[in-house]
């Protein structure tokens, strides 16, 4: 321990410092009328500091001897951890305001939420890799059940705490088994004591039920069941969070654990993912058909997606974790304009989540209903918009690592997968004729749904250039 | 047999006696009692393996705060258990289906467990070497040293924690009376109470 140890953690060392200077400052002065501000100070903190891990040269270190890892590929975490959190933040403030939910405590709690995605993603030992996930984890079974009035958001926090012990519970089990094999929780140390032979059965158990908590926080089928209730029940606003910087945080944790501290098995673990990875995607898929709910249905979406993503980490290469990478940065992105989109449903200034109630949205406002077109072609996969190219990457990942039949499986999820989100857009150009939603008050969440869909489509030519730090980081894991 | 010998099964019967009745016994105040019980006699296990510290802080922490907590929500909340057992028992037998299977296949990976050639090496070199240090001082030095960055994570978790706790229950009422420590400190003697000179007779209106 050192001054130069704590200097790498400095970045999540400012945003805990301005948790608590916040909390303080608003229970000693006007407690909830401080909230607004608090919102657009810690949206721009994170917007900063994201500037900051993003654009300043950094070099590979590591601190208190090998926990805490700061390289290529946890700042490209970092950076779409932190901008998506403040994107959701910044999105999410009026619609919070409105529902009287907008407490102080609120933005404090997505702060230390995005410091334990950071330390989650910077994890090289077993025992960070649980902080930084409970001290995420904690935070989001709070905001889950923040309005404390209805019966929905209560159980989806409940829901959401059960189940998320019971998977941190896992998590540890496995933990601890590792650490019996190997006697050491750091990741060097337990690759270090990876035989060029198979894996050893104990080892083996460990590598199982640290799959299996993982596969709970990112929602993978089949540990996924919490998901649509916990969507549907939370408000919007936080729906829109966890479907966003939790998944990258924890997909990426995943990635990190399996090549970081299993590198030398990878022939171990990719038949688990990519046992997880296809009952993801056609779960994700098939389930959703019945859904009418659009919140539900983009909790089954985000399932199929994490399924895609689990495809890039199975392929067990550079280049799959490149895919995974992509892959996530532009889920991200067509999830935040998807739920602006949602979050400005309602009908007599009443949240509505049925997607009937999108019926000839198109005559109405044509402008969103395209934009809106543009995301759900882009969720599906249509060529040529970036969604499909995310597909494209992750595909071609897993044809190289030889896992054909996955590939095969992945484009049939595909299809089927589309059909549910051409439906929504159905609704909107075609459907019958019904009660109109209000026209959205608010320019920002237009804005926000706008920008996202436009990036679906100007993408295509570069994907903003994302590639190639993508590429970089993910030398920086499987080198 | 030697006195220590003696003594560790004494303990390790207690801690197994604690834990079965924590579970079987039909009143909720009995369960945490022996739940007491199990505690101490794991302290009494630390003592014998020289983590004094370690056991103190059982005795302390788990025995003086955490099971007196839990008497305090046993006998406060008003949950009936009975009740909650007959719920139970329902998915019993599935349960013990599953509980069943894990257990069989954990003992087979159990029974084929090794270690990693290097891994008493490696769980050695953390460790100060205890012939030298007192083991309050090694583990001092392993969490606010080594491993700080745990504890101040740790930490962080706690203050959330404390934050959610406030936020989903604190609910300010109005209909209430408060106290205001201010007023009552600033409180004047001499204006706080009137003497009135009542008339016989007349009372006061």
């Amino acid at each position: 321990m050192s001054a130069a140890d704590f200097s790498v953690l400095l970045p999540e060392t400012i945003l805990a410092v301005f948790a608590m200077g916040a909390l303080l400052t608003a229970v000693y002065t006007r407690k909830d009328e401080m909230a607004q501000m608090l919102v657009w100070s810690s949206a721009a903190i994170l917007l900063l500091i994201a500037m900051w891990i993003g654009l300043a040269p950094h070099d590979n270190r590591s601190a208190f001897g090998g926990m805490f890892i700061d390289d290529a590929y946890s700042r490209f975490a970092k950076v779409m951890i932190l901008l998506s959190t403040a994107a959701v933040l910044v999105m999410s403030q009026d619609y919070m305001r409105r529902r009287g939910l907008l407490r102080f405590e609120y933005p404090v709690l997505i702060i230390l939420a995005s410091v334990g995605m950071m330390v989650m993603v910077s994890a090289g030992d077993l025992m960070v890799i649980y902080m930084g996930l409970e001290l995420q984890s904690l935070s989001l079974y709070v905001v889950a059940a923040l309005r404390r009035d209805s019966v929905k958001s209560t159980e989806a926090g409940l829901k959401y705490f059960v189940l998320g012990a019971l998977s941190s519970g896992m998590l540890l089990y496995g933990a601890s088994l590792t650490y019996g094999y190997a006697g050491t929780t750091r990741f060097d140390g337990i690759v270090s004591t990876l035989g060029a032979d198979n894996l050893p059965l104990g080892l083996l158990f460990g590598l199982v039920f640290l799959a299996a908590g993982l596969a709970f926080k990112i929602s993978a089928a089949p540990f996924h069941m919490w998901t649509p209730d916990v969507y549907e029940g939370s408000p919007t606003a936080i729906t829109a969070f966890f479907a966003t910087a939790p998944k990258v945080a924890a997909i990426l944790l995943f990635g990190r654990l399996l090549h970081g501290a299993f590198g030398g098995a990878v022939a171990d673990w990719q038949q688990i993912l990519a046992f997880l990875s296809v009952i993801s995607m056609f779960l994700g898929a098939i389930a959703a058909i019945g859904q009418r709910n659009i919140k539900r249905l983009m909790a089954y979406s985000s399932i199929a997606h994490m399924g895609y993503a689990l495809m890039g980490l199975a392929a067990g290469s550079a280049a799959g974790v490149q895919a995974m990478l992509i892959y996530m940065a532009i889920y991200v992105t067509m999830n935040i304009g998807t739920f602006a989109f949602i979050m400005s449903m309602e009908r007599n200034g009443q949240p509505v989540t049925d997607i009937a109630s999108l019926n000839l949205y198109a005559r109405q406002d044509p402008l969103r209903a395209l934009a809106m077109l543009v995301l759900m072609f882009s969720l599906a996969g249509v060529p040529p918009l970036v969604g499909f190219f995310g597909k494209l990457y992750v595909l071609t990942a897993a044809m190289q690592a030889g896992l054909v039949w996955l590939a095969i499986a992945g484009v049939v999820a595909s299809v089927i997968g589309a059909f549910y989100y051409l439906r929504v857009v159905y609704y909107m150009y075609f459907g019958e004729e019904g009660e109109a939603l209000d026209t959205p008050r608010e320019s920002l969440l237009s804005l926000f749904v706008l920008a996202s869909a436009a990036a679906m489509v100007f993408g295509v030519f570069n994907l903003f250039g994302i590639e190639a730090p993508a590429a970089v980081a993910a030398a920086t894991l499987v080198p | 047999m030697t006195v220590p010998v003696i003594a560790f099964y004494c303990f390790a019967a207690g801690v197994i006696i604690g834990g079965l009745f924590t579970v079987l016994s039909r009143h909720p105040v009995h369960s945490v009692l022996w739940l007491i019980l199990s505690f101490l006699s794991a302290a009494g296990l630390f003592v014998l393996l020289g983590a004094e510290f370690v056991a103190m802080l059982l005795v302390i922490v788990y025995v003086g705060a955490v099971a007196v907590l839990f008497l305090f929500v046993v006998m406060m909340l008003d949950v009936d258990f009975a009740e909650l057992r007959a719920e139970m028992s329902k998915f019993l037998p599935l349960g013990m289906l599953i509980g069943i299977v894990l257990l069989m296949e954990l003992t087979l990976a159990l029974g084929s467990w090794r270690f990693a050639p290097d891994a008493e090496a490696l769980r050695d070199n953390l460790t100060p070497p205890l012939a030298e240090t007192h083991n309050t001082a090694a583990l001092g030095q392993l969490i606010y040293d080594e491993y700080i960055l745990l504890f101040q994570l740790a930490g962080l978790i706690l203050l959330v924690a404390m934050i959610g706790a406030i936020l989903l229950t604190l609910r300010h009422r109005s209909d209430i009376k408060r106290q205001d420590v201010l007023a009552q400190m600033y409180r004047d003697p001499a204006k706080a109470m009137e003497l009135k000179d009542v008339k016989p007779g007349q009372g006061l209106s």
